[in-house]
Protein backbone atom coordinates (compact mmCIF):
# COMPACT_ATOMS: atom_id res chain seq x y z
CA UNK A 1 0.00 0.00 0.00
CA UNK A 2 1.06 3.59 -0.82
CA UNK A 3 1.97 5.98 2.44
CA UNK A 4 -1.57 7.46 3.57
CA UNK A 5 -0.77 11.23 3.43
CA UNK A 6 0.82 10.47 -0.98
CA UNK A 7 -2.14 8.49 -1.81
CA UNK A 8 -4.87 10.70 -0.27
CA UNK A 9 -4.03 13.26 -2.10
CA UNK A 10 -3.04 11.42 -5.61
CA UNK A 11 -6.47 9.48 -5.54
CA UNK A 12 -8.63 11.87 -4.39
CA UNK A 13 -10.01 12.03 -8.02
CA UNK A 14 -11.49 9.13 -6.55
CA UNK A 15 -14.02 10.29 -4.57
CA UNK A 16 -15.06 13.34 -6.76
CA UNK A 17 -15.53 10.47 -9.80
CA UNK A 18 -17.63 8.84 -7.39
CA UNK A 19 -19.91 11.60 -6.48
CA UNK A 20 -20.42 12.57 -10.35
CA UNK A 21 -21.18 9.25 -11.02
CA UNK A 22 -23.37 8.99 -8.20
CA UNK A 23 -24.93 12.24 -9.46
CA UNK A 24 -25.56 10.49 -13.06
CA UNK A 25 -27.16 7.27 -11.41
CA UNK A 26 -29.37 9.38 -9.12
CA UNK A 27 -31.03 10.87 -12.31
CA UNK A 28 -30.38 8.46 -14.54
CA UNK A 29 -30.71 4.44 -13.10
CA UNK A 30 -32.57 4.74 -10.64
CA UNK A 31 -33.18 0.56 -10.41
CA UNK A 32 -29.60 0.37 -10.61
CA UNK A 33 -29.33 2.29 -6.88
CA UNK A 34 -32.54 -0.02 -5.67
CA UNK A 35 -30.89 -3.49 -6.84
CA UNK A 36 -27.47 -2.32 -4.79
CA UNK A 37 -29.31 -1.12 -1.80
CA UNK A 38 -32.81 -3.07 -1.64
CA UNK A 39 -33.90 -1.51 1.00
CA UNK A 40 -33.71 1.97 -0.68
CA UNK A 41 -36.82 4.20 -1.71
CA UNK A 42 -35.40 6.96 -2.43
CA UNK A 43 -31.50 8.71 -2.38
CA UNK A 44 -31.67 12.66 -3.83
CA UNK A 45 -29.38 15.70 -3.40
CA UNK A 46 -30.43 17.84 -0.88
CA UNK A 47 -29.69 21.56 -1.03
CA UNK A 48 -25.73 21.89 -1.44
CA UNK A 49 -23.48 20.60 -3.92
CA UNK A 50 -19.84 21.71 -4.58
CA UNK A 51 -17.99 21.19 -7.78
CA UNK A 52 -14.62 21.96 -8.18
CA UNK A 53 -12.51 22.91 -12.45
CA UNK A 54 -9.24 23.08 -11.98
CA UNK A 55 -7.93 25.44 -14.64
CA UNK A 56 -4.32 26.44 -16.03
CA UNK A 57 -4.85 29.40 -13.83
CA UNK A 58 -5.95 27.92 -10.85
CA UNK A 59 -9.25 26.55 -8.69
CA UNK A 60 -12.91 27.29 -9.63
CA UNK A 61 -14.88 26.00 -7.16
CA UNK A 62 -18.58 26.38 -7.56
CA UNK A 63 -21.31 25.91 -4.65
CA UNK A 64 -24.51 25.65 -4.93
CA UNK A 65 -27.16 25.82 -2.10
CA UNK A 66 -30.40 26.39 -1.01
CA UNK A 67 -33.89 24.68 -0.81
CA UNK A 68 -34.94 25.60 -3.85
CA UNK A 69 -31.94 25.79 -5.85
CA UNK A 70 -31.50 24.24 -9.17
CA UNK A 71 -28.63 22.24 -10.88
CA UNK A 72 -27.87 23.87 -14.23
CA UNK A 73 -25.41 25.85 -12.92
CA UNK A 74 -23.94 23.06 -11.64
CA UNK A 75 -24.51 21.11 -15.07
CA UNK A 76 -22.87 23.90 -16.34
CA UNK A 77 -20.09 23.09 -14.57
CA UNK A 78 -19.44 19.79 -15.37
CA UNK A 79 -19.52 20.68 -19.19
CA UNK A 80 -16.74 23.06 -18.31
CA UNK A 81 -14.65 20.15 -17.06
CA UNK A 82 -15.74 20.56 -13.27
CA UNK A 83 -15.82 17.37 -10.58
CA UNK A 84 -18.45 17.04 -7.52
CA UNK A 85 -16.55 17.78 -4.70
CA UNK A 86 -18.92 17.47 -2.09
CA UNK A 87 -22.77 16.26 -1.98
CA UNK A 88 -25.71 16.97 0.35
CA UNK A 89 -27.74 13.88 0.20
CA UNK A 90 -30.96 12.84 1.35
CA UNK A 91 -31.61 8.92 1.80
CA UNK A 92 -35.08 7.42 2.56
CA UNK A 93 -35.34 3.57 3.70
CA UNK A 94 -38.46 2.06 5.56
CA UNK A 95 -40.61 5.47 5.72
CA UNK A 96 -37.60 7.27 7.02
CA UNK A 97 -35.09 9.61 6.31
CA UNK A 98 -31.17 10.60 6.81
CA UNK A 99 -29.29 13.81 5.40
CA UNK A 100 -25.77 13.80 5.67
CA UNK A 101 -23.02 15.81 3.49
CA UNK A 102 -20.30 13.67 1.50
CA UNK A 103 -17.16 14.65 0.87
CA UNK A 104 -15.26 13.13 -2.38
CA UNK A 105 -11.91 13.57 -1.52
CA UNK A 106 -12.50 11.54 1.89
CA UNK A 107 -16.21 10.17 1.51
CA UNK A 108 -16.27 11.56 5.27
CA UNK A 109 -19.83 12.01 6.37
CA UNK A 110 -20.47 15.44 8.09
CA UNK A 111 -23.82 16.87 9.23
CA UNK A 112 -25.12 13.56 9.71
CA UNK A 113 -29.19 13.82 10.76
CA UNK A 114 -30.55 10.59 11.55
CA UNK A 115 -34.29 9.68 11.83
CA UNK A 116 -35.48 10.56 15.22
CA UNK A 117 -34.36 8.58 17.99
CA UNK A 118 -36.13 8.59 22.18
CA UNK A 119 -33.74 10.63 24.22
CA UNK A 120 -31.60 8.66 26.84
CA UNK A 121 -32.23 10.63 30.28
CA UNK A 122 -30.84 8.35 32.32
CA UNK A 123 -27.79 5.51 32.40
CA UNK A 124 -30.50 2.43 31.95
CA UNK A 125 -31.62 4.85 28.27
CA UNK A 126 -28.53 5.48 26.91
CA UNK A 127 -27.37 1.78 26.37
CA UNK A 128 -30.43 1.16 23.79
CA UNK A 129 -30.01 5.00 22.81
CA UNK A 130 -26.20 4.61 21.77
CA UNK A 131 -27.10 1.40 20.01
CA UNK A 132 -30.09 2.82 18.11
CA UNK A 133 -28.35 5.44 16.67
CA UNK A 134 -25.17 2.98 15.70
CA UNK A 135 -27.91 1.11 13.87
CA UNK A 136 -28.99 4.67 12.05
CA UNK A 137 -25.61 5.75 11.25
CA UNK A 138 -24.66 2.17 9.71
CA UNK A 139 -27.41 2.43 7.12
CA UNK A 140 -25.66 5.65 5.71
CA UNK A 141 -22.14 4.36 6.03
CA UNK A 142 -23.47 1.25 4.75
CA UNK A 143 -25.46 2.97 1.60
CA UNK A 144 -21.90 4.69 1.03
CA UNK A 145 -19.17 2.04 1.13
CA UNK A 146 -21.94 -0.47 -0.88
CA UNK A 147 -21.94 2.12 -3.31
CA UNK A 148 -18.31 3.30 -3.18
CA UNK A 149 -17.32 -0.20 -3.61
CA UNK A 150 -19.55 -0.95 -6.43
CA UNK A 151 -17.42 2.09 -8.13
CA UNK A 152 -14.36 0.93 -7.66
CA UNK A 153 -15.59 -2.20 -9.48
CA UNK A 154 -16.63 -0.40 -12.08
CA UNK A 155 -14.12 1.98 -12.53
CA UNK A 156 -11.08 -0.75 -12.53
CA UNK A 157 -13.46 -2.38 -15.34
CA UNK A 158 -13.14 -1.97 -19.25
CA UNK A 159 -16.82 -0.95 -18.56
CA UNK A 160 -15.81 2.28 -17.16
CA UNK A 161 -13.81 3.48 -20.53
CA UNK A 162 -16.27 1.95 -22.92
CA UNK A 163 -19.79 2.07 -21.16
CA UNK A 164 -20.16 4.33 -18.07
CA UNK A 165 -18.06 7.23 -19.19
CA UNK A 166 -19.45 7.72 -22.84
CA UNK A 167 -23.12 7.43 -20.67
CA UNK A 168 -21.98 10.30 -18.43
CA UNK A 169 -20.78 12.37 -21.29
CA UNK A 170 -24.26 11.78 -23.13
CA UNK A 171 -25.82 13.15 -19.91
CA UNK A 172 -23.63 16.66 -19.04
CA UNK A 173 -23.73 17.42 -22.86
CA UNK A 174 -28.27 16.73 -23.41
CA UNK B 1 -43.77 17.59 46.14
CA UNK B 2 -40.95 19.11 44.00
CA UNK B 3 -41.56 17.61 40.29
CA UNK B 4 -38.07 16.08 39.69
CA UNK B 5 -37.09 17.33 36.10
CA UNK B 6 -35.45 14.84 34.05
CA UNK B 7 -31.89 15.83 32.15
CA UNK B 8 -31.26 14.89 28.19
CA UNK B 9 -27.70 12.45 28.01
CA UNK B 10 -25.87 15.19 25.51
CA UNK B 11 -23.23 13.82 23.75
CA UNK B 12 -21.82 13.58 20.82
CA UNK B 13 -22.82 10.52 19.34
CA UNK B 14 -26.48 11.30 20.57
CA UNK B 15 -26.67 14.71 19.05
CA UNK B 16 -29.06 15.75 16.04
CA UNK B 17 -26.11 16.22 14.03
CA UNK B 18 -22.80 14.50 13.27
CA UNK B 19 -19.89 13.82 11.33
CA UNK B 20 -17.94 10.86 11.39
CA UNK B 21 -14.44 9.73 10.13
CA UNK B 22 -13.86 6.10 9.44
CA UNK B 23 -11.05 4.10 10.32
CA UNK B 24 -9.66 0.62 10.12
CA UNK B 25 -7.71 -0.94 12.92
CA UNK B 26 -5.72 -3.87 12.80
CA UNK B 27 -4.61 -6.33 15.27
CA UNK B 28 -5.83 -7.80 18.74
CA UNK B 29 -4.95 -6.92 22.24
CA UNK B 30 -4.01 -9.20 24.40
CA UNK B 31 -6.48 -11.74 26.40
CA UNK B 32 -8.75 -11.15 28.40
CA UNK B 33 -9.40 -8.09 26.23
CA UNK B 34 -11.47 -6.37 28.23
CA UNK B 35 -8.94 -5.97 31.21
CA UNK B 36 -6.25 -5.19 28.94
CA UNK B 37 -8.54 -2.26 27.33
CA UNK B 38 -9.68 -1.60 30.75
CA UNK B 39 -5.82 -1.19 31.42
CA UNK B 40 -4.80 0.64 29.03
CA UNK B 41 -7.79 3.22 28.76
CA UNK B 42 -6.94 4.25 32.60
CA UNK B 43 -3.56 4.28 31.57
CA UNK B 44 -3.92 7.14 29.33
CA UNK B 45 -7.51 8.47 30.68
CA UNK B 46 -7.34 12.38 30.56
CA UNK B 47 -5.27 14.15 33.46
CA UNK B 48 -6.84 17.53 34.91
CA UNK B 49 -4.75 20.45 34.30
CA UNK B 50 -7.23 23.30 35.56
CA UNK B 51 -4.42 24.02 38.44
CA UNK B 52 -1.67 23.03 36.79
CA UNK B 53 1.29 24.61 34.63
CA UNK B 54 0.09 22.69 31.49
CA UNK B 55 -1.03 24.25 28.63
CA UNK B 56 -2.93 21.30 27.13
CA UNK B 57 -3.61 17.35 27.98
CA UNK B 58 -4.93 15.04 25.41
CA UNK B 59 -6.77 11.59 27.20
CA UNK B 60 -9.60 8.80 26.77
CA UNK B 61 -12.54 9.68 28.97
CA UNK B 62 -15.77 8.48 29.29
CA UNK B 63 -18.82 8.74 27.32
CA UNK B 64 -20.90 9.26 29.36
CA UNK B 65 -19.45 11.47 32.13
CA UNK B 66 -16.45 13.58 29.93
CA UNK B 67 -16.01 15.43 32.89
CA UNK B 68 -15.43 12.19 35.49
CA UNK B 69 -13.56 9.50 33.20
CA UNK B 70 -14.60 6.10 34.72
CA UNK B 71 -13.15 2.98 33.18
CA UNK B 72 -13.90 0.62 35.79
CA UNK B 73 -15.81 -2.82 35.02
CA UNK B 74 -15.73 -2.43 30.99
CA UNK B 75 -18.16 0.98 31.79
CA UNK B 76 -17.21 1.44 27.89
CA UNK B 77 -18.69 -1.57 26.54
CA UNK B 78 -22.15 -1.21 24.87
CA UNK B 79 -23.07 -4.43 23.22
CA UNK B 80 -20.34 -5.79 20.85
CA UNK B 81 -18.86 -2.35 20.63
CA UNK B 82 -16.14 0.30 22.51
CA UNK B 83 -17.36 3.75 23.46
CA UNK B 84 -15.48 6.52 24.88
CA UNK B 85 -14.30 9.09 23.88
CA UNK B 86 -11.10 11.55 22.99
CA UNK B 87 -10.96 14.56 25.37
CA UNK B 88 -8.58 17.44 24.58
CA UNK B 89 -8.12 20.49 27.15
CA UNK B 90 -6.22 23.18 26.22
CA UNK B 91 -5.91 26.84 27.79
CA UNK B 92 -5.39 29.87 25.78
CA UNK B 93 -4.66 32.86 27.65
CA UNK B 94 -5.72 36.27 25.43
CA UNK B 95 -2.52 38.19 24.53
CA UNK B 96 -4.18 41.31 25.98
CA UNK B 97 -4.42 39.51 29.54
CA UNK B 98 -0.18 38.46 29.45
CA UNK B 99 0.43 41.97 28.47
CA UNK B 100 -1.51 43.56 31.22
CA UNK B 101 0.10 41.56 33.98
CA UNK B 102 3.28 41.52 32.18
CA UNK B 103 3.32 45.58 32.00
CA UNK B 104 2.50 45.42 35.86
CA UNK B 105 5.16 42.74 36.63
CA UNK B 106 7.63 44.73 34.94
CA UNK B 107 6.79 48.10 36.27
CA UNK B 108 7.18 46.72 40.06
CA UNK B 109 9.94 44.96 39.07
CA UNK B 110 11.61 48.25 38.25
CA UNK B 111 10.30 50.22 41.04
CA UNK B 112 11.63 47.63 43.59
CA UNK B 113 15.25 47.66 41.96
CA UNK B 114 15.54 51.64 41.08
CA UNK B 115 17.01 50.53 37.38
CA UNK B 116 15.48 52.48 34.62
CA UNK B 117 15.06 48.85 32.15
CA UNK B 118 15.63 44.87 32.10
CA UNK B 119 18.14 43.04 29.37
CA UNK B 120 16.09 40.85 27.03
CA UNK B 121 16.73 37.85 29.40
CA UNK B 122 15.02 39.38 32.19
CA UNK B 123 11.95 40.75 30.15
CA UNK B 124 11.61 36.96 28.37
CA UNK B 125 11.70 35.51 32.08
CA UNK B 126 9.11 37.71 33.47
CA UNK B 127 7.09 37.21 30.88
CA UNK B 128 7.57 33.04 31.30
CA UNK B 129 6.68 33.57 34.75
CA UNK B 130 3.63 35.73 34.34
CA UNK B 131 2.03 33.04 31.93
CA UNK B 132 2.94 30.17 33.85
CA UNK B 133 1.38 32.33 36.94
CA UNK B 134 -1.74 32.45 34.15
CA UNK B 135 -1.91 29.46 33.19
CA UNK B 136 -1.84 27.98 37.10
CA UNK B 137 -4.92 30.41 36.83
CA UNK B 138 -6.61 29.72 34.15
CA UNK B 139 -9.39 26.48 33.61
CA UNK B 140 -8.53 24.47 31.00
CA UNK B 141 -11.25 24.63 27.92
CA UNK B 142 -12.50 20.53 26.81
CA UNK B 143 -13.21 19.19 23.95
CA UNK B 144 -14.64 16.08 24.09
CA UNK B 145 -15.11 13.81 20.87
CA UNK B 146 -16.98 10.51 21.11
CA UNK B 147 -15.65 7.44 19.21
CA UNK B 148 -17.15 4.26 18.78
CA UNK B 149 -14.96 1.05 18.00
CA UNK B 150 -16.15 -2.21 16.74
CA UNK B 151 -13.01 -4.35 17.90
CA UNK B 152 -14.37 -7.74 16.24
CA UNK B 153 -15.02 -6.18 12.76
CA UNK B 154 -12.08 -3.81 13.16
CA UNK B 155 -13.23 -0.35 12.21
CA UNK B 156 -13.95 2.48 14.01
CA UNK B 157 -16.17 5.55 13.70
CA UNK B 158 -14.62 9.25 14.90
CA UNK B 159 -17.36 11.68 15.69
CA UNK B 160 -15.47 14.47 14.14
CA UNK B 161 -14.04 15.68 10.78
CA UNK B 162 -11.32 17.99 12.59
CA UNK B 163 -7.86 17.33 10.97
CA UNK B 164 -6.50 18.09 14.28
CA UNK B 165 -8.71 16.09 15.71
CA UNK B 166 -7.77 13.50 14.24
CA UNK B 167 -4.15 12.93 14.16
CA UNK B 168 -4.50 13.51 18.06
CA UNK B 169 -6.76 10.76 17.94
CA UNK B 170 -4.04 9.01 15.91
CA UNK B 171 -1.33 9.47 17.76
CA UNK B 172 -3.12 9.10 21.29
CA UNK B 173 -4.54 5.55 19.87
CA UNK B 174 -1.27 4.04 18.34
CA UNK B 175 0.58 5.13 21.71
CA UNK B 176 -2.35 3.36 23.84
CA UNK B 177 -3.04 0.36 21.86
CA UNK B 178 -0.12 -0.14 20.01
CA UNK B 179 -2.64 -1.13 16.87
CA UNK B 180 -2.34 -0.11 13.37
CA UNK B 181 -5.12 2.25 12.39
CA UNK B 182 -5.76 3.71 8.92
CA UNK B 183 -8.11 6.48 8.36
CA UNK B 184 -10.55 5.57 5.36
CA UNK B 185 -10.53 7.31 2.25
CA UNK B 186 -11.12 6.66 -1.78
CA UNK B 187 -7.91 5.13 -1.56
CA UNK B 188 -7.64 3.15 1.02
CA UNK B 189 -11.21 1.93 1.26
CA UNK B 190 -10.44 0.81 -2.65
CA UNK B 191 -7.37 -0.51 -1.42
CA UNK B 192 -7.78 -2.43 1.91
CA UNK B 193 -11.85 -2.54 2.03
CA UNK B 194 -13.25 -3.71 -1.11
CA UNK B 195 -11.87 -7.29 -1.68
CA UNK B 196 -9.89 -6.61 -4.91
CA UNK B 197 -7.44 -8.97 -5.80
CA UNK B 198 -3.48 -8.09 -6.03
CA UNK B 199 -3.81 -7.64 -9.58
CA UNK B 200 -7.19 -5.59 -9.55
CA UNK B 201 -5.43 -3.56 -6.54
CA UNK B 202 -2.42 -3.17 -8.62
CA UNK B 203 -5.05 -1.63 -11.37
CA UNK B 204 -6.18 1.05 -8.49
CA UNK B 205 -2.85 1.81 -8.31
CA UNK B 206 -2.11 2.80 -12.23
CA UNK B 207 -5.76 5.18 -12.16
CA UNK B 208 -5.59 8.40 -13.28
CA UNK B 209 -8.13 11.04 -13.53
CA UNK B 210 -11.47 10.82 -16.44
CA UNK B 211 -12.23 14.21 -18.28
CA UNK B 212 -16.30 13.92 -18.54
CA UNK B 213 -15.83 16.77 -20.74
CA UNK B 214 -15.74 16.68 -24.10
Amino acid sequence: MLDVSVSYNRYKFLGHEFLTWLWFLMENNRPFLQKEVPELTSLEIGNRIVLENRLNEGVEIITIKGDEAGFEEAMLSLRKGAVVTELHLLFEAADQQWQFNLKGESLNVSNLKTPKTQTAQSHEDLEGAVLEKIYLFEKVIGLVNILYKHFVKIRISDEWKQGVVPEIKKWIHA
Amino acid sequence: MRAEKKQEIDMGVLSSSVSITGYKIDGKLEDPVMETMEKKLKQHTIMEIDEEVSEKAIGWTSLENPYEPDFDGASFCIGTYMVFALRIDQKSIPSKVLKKYYTLEMSKLLSESGRKYLNKTEKRMVKDRVYSILLRRYPATPKVYDLIWNYEEGFLWFFSNQKSANEELETLFSKTFQLSMIRLFPYTIADLDTGLSDSEREQVNKLSPTRFSE
